[in-house]
């Protein structure tokens, strides 16, 4: 029996002081296994203890809420008897480990979150974050980065048979040392058919079904809730191994199983594996597991008890049946080729307790590893900021300057084509995606409901880094905006925190100023969140990624059809600017400078980054969201894209860039300087392509809201040409289409 | 829809653990084209009733050694193979190509694809050849926009078969560009001679790594798909 020392107490990531809680909750000292126990389950991942204050701060009400945050993923009505299930989780530290593994089991552990509710998991998207392919110290490291997590996210979402269909990926080089795997699936059953990972029923079986445990993956949890350092490579075998075969043959058989209504509560062995379900289960069901391990399948000989434990090998669920019929369960598992075994009983003594062939190895009250974990109210300063308020007097660009300025936005990391990446994904399997990769929103039918859903995953790191509150905010609003592009009503969010180490103050004065601003945009844009994830300790040695939070919005379409795209389909259509030039934005023209520092202009071609992010006007925000829906569903628009980072130049050239390849000619005129005009970012802003005869319809539903709706030009073929006051920016699209579209390649290749 | 008329013509669409596209052919024939048909389980052997038998895309058995070798074992392709020698119509989409190739149905390899990635995408197929109860329905050298999702779609044979397949017009379905040049650019995946789809001998065995399941839907995009089901129906309406 091992003694418990400083050292092994320090090992588990536990304090001094939450070691002593631990000794004086459970009245003695705690044997091995039940350290292990205990300090996973009060690791910050599976704990939330230096978050949940905050994230109380969150709405997560709404008329179509059916399940909020707590469970497994949070769940929102549809319509027509139907309700989907969804979330985004991160996988950042065991993507940075071990790439493909990392980024493969993060998908294949959110895709259980869907399925143990009951849903057939129909969409993942993904938000990924990586340090610049061309960065100079880091680049080779970065490039194998990507290629590992794009692989790894391919191989389990097409294996399994779910289309990814869309996502985002953005480089900065705050990410170098520390890349972002932000996993998000959606899945769809009948709303009276959810499935809960509850214990009830004293003397009910508790099963295990699925892969064998063996000893990889072992303090996952607590591996995601500290920084790296040099010997971080050390901590491979941390990392899980996925199989999505099995968890395909694991869904089929759970959701077999469900139908036939043997199942009374269910849960999924992700971090903190066996531990966290029998715990979770329990607490949730007011009841108690005992479990013996010697039911256990296990795929390694002499592991111990400590090792069954906290074994976080993948493609495992717990699941609770009705005494009498636990053989109809078993028999659905083995028709799938499954391990399904009774390995304990659900009690009324509110207890964990684990037996290895009948001796107590571990017994915990379930409220100590749930509600009574730590909870931390850590001091907060000002946001830490990483660029300078103030930046450079910025040069006034030629025209000619500013037209290769456009080229070099174009096949830039963060605005070229991401078809390098989405092509490796099957996106269409199912026959649902009704708007494929590389729109604003990703859109899926719901042939069982009638309807359709689109979704868009958002965050921008550098705007939060700049300002954390506003940059939530703003990252709200184009998620909405991008929804409302394709004619969908927003519905509900859910949310993936990545910050760095919260017991730095300014650090945590980051995440409450974001988690703050995310609740305040998520109340007005009326998207409650329903669950998701935070990820702290986003640090290598010392450095800390931009704070990111990501948000995932779920908006409902009420028909089956083709949406609108986003692309130009032909020459001779109106171009209308719904928002204006620079919407929210002041006449000073300091203010304009200072919030120029967090452009891609800024960024690309000046090689900085200062200042604050855009203005944003909420109220304004919504009412354009309103003006474009409307003209969405009257079929009044050609093409409708979200007009945003890169500015007008980027976001023209980008209506261009569909298969059609179509130009414009456009002219504006404003106050301030033409660089200003055609590459300032402002939120608020939707770009249209329009038929004549219905350009007077769109013109009186803007003004009905009071949004101005310039028409600024119209497509032609061949050429992209922008006149700014005197200046002219001008370029072939064809020439743009092969920068754009090859970029990423090229990049990635080294 | 004048082929949709056959009340008996009746698809089995074969269930493998692993195959991930059989939910979405069952859709195609039954919703979009308005035949009937029915899940085969791969421990089922028997293939009564069934018109035509369709091995669907996904991940049969994990690939789990190779694509497609392990589910050559299985009962069901035992009562497929038979089912075939009688002449019995046999569609292979994807992974269903790459097992009637292990099983030796159909001649030569899949391979890993050139580029060493999956891809998705939408392509260009030119039909080779009306002369199959699979292109019957087609013009000759009409060019249909089908989807590819694949990691291991290039078509591999020696230089003796694939002089076969040519001679014998049993490539039905190459890889070319929207005009229907068969490029270089135009082959997604690396395969011989662009080759997307090929038959056996008696004809009435087809392997495609083309998806035309995903392209019998207007909202999906293209309704390209729908004339190589629309050619079974008519092959089997004749007999």
């Amino acid at each position: 029996m091992n003694t418990i020392n400083t050292e092994l107490i320090e090992q588990h990531g536990l304090t001094s002081g939450e070691y002593d809680r631990i000794v004086e909750k459970l009245g003695r000292e705690p044997t091995l296994t039940e350290l292990g126990i205990i300090s996973v389950m009060w690791s910050e991942h599976c704990s939330y203890k230096s978050s949940r204050i905050h994230l109380k701060k969150l709405p997560t009400d709404g008329e179509r809420i059916l399940v909020g945050p707590g469970e497994n993923a949070g769940i929102v009505d549809i319509g027509n008897g139907y309700a989907a299930a969804f979330k985004i989780e991160s996988h950042n530290h065991p993507s940075f480990i071990e790439p493909f593994q990392g980024a493969a089991t993060g998908v294949g552990g959110i895709l259980r979150d869907i399925f143990t509710m009951g849903a057939r998991p129909l969409a993942v998207m993904d938000s990924l974050r990586f340090g610049p392919p061309d960065d100079a110290a880091a680049g080779s490291r970065n490039r194998h980065i990507v290629g590992g997590v794009v692989g790894g996210v391919a191989h389990y979402g097409n294996c399994f048979g779910v289309p990814t269909i869309g996502g985002e990926c953005l480089f900065e080089s705050s990410y170098n040392g520390n890349p972002l795997v932000n996993a998000y699936a959606l899945g769809i059953f009948r709303k009276d058919r959810i499935f809960f990972g509850k214990a009830s029923g004293v003397g009910n079986p508790v099963i295990y079904v699925g892969a064998k445990t063996g000893r990889d993956g072992i303090h996952g949890a607590s591996m995601a809730s500290a920084e790296f350092d040099e010997q971080s490579e050390q901590k491979r075998p941390n990392v899980q191994v996925g199989d999505p075969f099995l968890e395909k043959l694991l869904m089929e058989a759970c959701l077999e199983a469900m139908d036939q209504g043997v199942i009374l509560g269910i849960q999924d062995m992700g971090a903190a594996g066996l531990t966290c379900s029998t715990c979770e289960m329990g607490g949730r069901g007011g009841t108690g597991i005992e479990i013996d391990l010697r039911h256990v399948p296990q795929r390694e000989q002499g592991m111990t008890p400590y090792e069954i434990m906290l074994s976080e090998s993948q493609e495992r669920m717990l699941l609770v049946a009705e005494r009498g019929v636990e053989e109809k369960v078993f028999s659905v598992f083995k028709k799938w080729g499954l391990d399904a075994v009774e390995i304990g009983t659900v009690t009324s003594d509110g207890m964990l307790r684990v037996r290895d062939h009948g001796e107590i190895v571990a017994e915990v009250p379930n409220s100590l590893l749930t509600d009574d974990a730590p909870l931390y109210n850590r001091p907060s300063a000002a946001p830490y900021r990483p660029a300078p308020l103030e930046g450079p007097t910025v040069p006034t660009p030629s025209s000619d300057q500013m037209s290769a300025s456009l080229g070099l936005l174009l096949g830039s990391p963060d605005l070229c084509s991401k078809r390098a990446i989405y092509e490796q994904y099957d996106y269409m399997v199912r026959t649902n995606t009704t708007l494929p990769p590389g729109s604003d929103a990703a859109v899926i039918r719901i042939k069982e409901a009638g309807v359709s859903l689109a979704m868009a995953l958002d965050g921008n790191g550098r705007y939060c880094a700049l300002d954390p509150r506003e940059g939530a905010k703003l990252a709200v609003a184009e998620c909405c905006r991008n929804l409302s592009t394709v004619g969908a009503e927003p519905i509900a969010a859910t949310n993936c925190l990545n910050f760095g180490n919260p017991e730095k103050p300014e650090i945590m004065g980051q995440f409450v100023e974001a988690v703050e601003g995310m609740g305040e945009a998520c109340r007005f844009f009326e998207t409650p969140i329903t669950g998701g994830n935070v990820s702290l300790y986003n640090e290598t040695l010392g450095d800390a990624i931009y704070p990111t939070p990501v948000i995932g919005i779920v908006g409902l379409i009420d028909h089956m059809d083709t949406p609108v795209g986003s692309h130009f389909r032909a020459a001779g259509r109106k171009i209308v600017l719904i928002g204006g030039l620079l919407p929210a934005v002041s006449a000073d023209l300091a203010d304009l400078e200072r919030r120029f520092g967090s452009t891609q202009y800024a960024k690309v071609i000046l090689g900085r980054t200062w200042g604050l992010p855009p203005a944003l006007d909420m109220g304004y925000e919504k009412r354009v969201h309103e003006v474009v829906r409307a003209i969405v569903r009257q079929e009044l628009a050609e093409s409708v894209h979200d007009l945003s980072e890169g500015g007008l130049a980027v976001g023209l050239a980008r209506c261009g860039l569909g298969p059609e390849r179509i130009g414009a000619r456009v002219e504006v005129r404003c106050d301030f300087p033409s660089h200003f005009g055609a590459f300032h970012e402002a939120p608020s802003r939707v770009l249209l392509s329009v038929a004549d005869e219905n350009i007077e319809a769109v013109s009186r539903i803007a003004a009905g809201l009071a949004i101005p709706a310039p028409v600024i030009g119209e497509t032609q073929l061949d050429d992209l040409q922008i006149r700014i006051n005197g200046d002219t920016i001008h370029a072939s699209i064809h020439e743009l289409y092969e920068t754009w579209d090859s970029a990423l390649e090229r990049m990635l290749a080294g | 829809m004048a082929l949709a008329g056959f009340p008996s013509l009746r698809f089995g669409v074969v269930l493998f653990p692993g195959s991930n596209c059989d939910h979405d052919a069952l859709y195609a024939l039954r919703e979009n084209l308005g035949y009937s048909a029915d899940f085969v389980w791969h421990e089922s052997s028997d293939l009564s009733g069934f018109d035509a038998v369709l091995l669907p895309g996904g991940f049969s058995y994990g690939d789990h050694l190779r694509v497609g070798a392990i589910a050559r074992f299985s009962p069901v392709l035992s009562a497929v193979k038979s089912f075939a020698e009688r002449g019995g119509i046999v569609m292979g989409i994807c992974n269903g190509f790459q097992i009637l190739v292990e099983s030796g149905l159909l001649p030569g390899a899949l391979v890993r694809n050139r580029n060493l990635h999956f891809v998705c995408r939408t392509v260009h197929l030119k039909v080779e050849t009306t002369d199959s109860p699979f292109t019957q329905a087609c013009e000759p050298g009409q060019v249909l926009a089908v989807p590819i999702a694949h990691g291991e779609g290039r078509y591999y044979a020696d230089e003796e078969t694939l002089a076969a397949l040519e001679r014998e017009n049993r490539v039905l379905f190459r890889y070319v560009d929207s005009q229907g040049r068969p490029t270089p650019e135009a082959n997604p995946n690396g395969s011989l001679n662009n080759i997307a789809g090929i038959t056996n001998e008696g004809r009435n065995v087809l392997g495609m790594m083309p998806h035309p399941e995903r392209a019998a839907d207007r909202a999906m995009g293209s309704t390209d798909g729908r004339f190589i089901f629309e050619s079974v129906a008519a092959a089997l309406a004749l007999r």
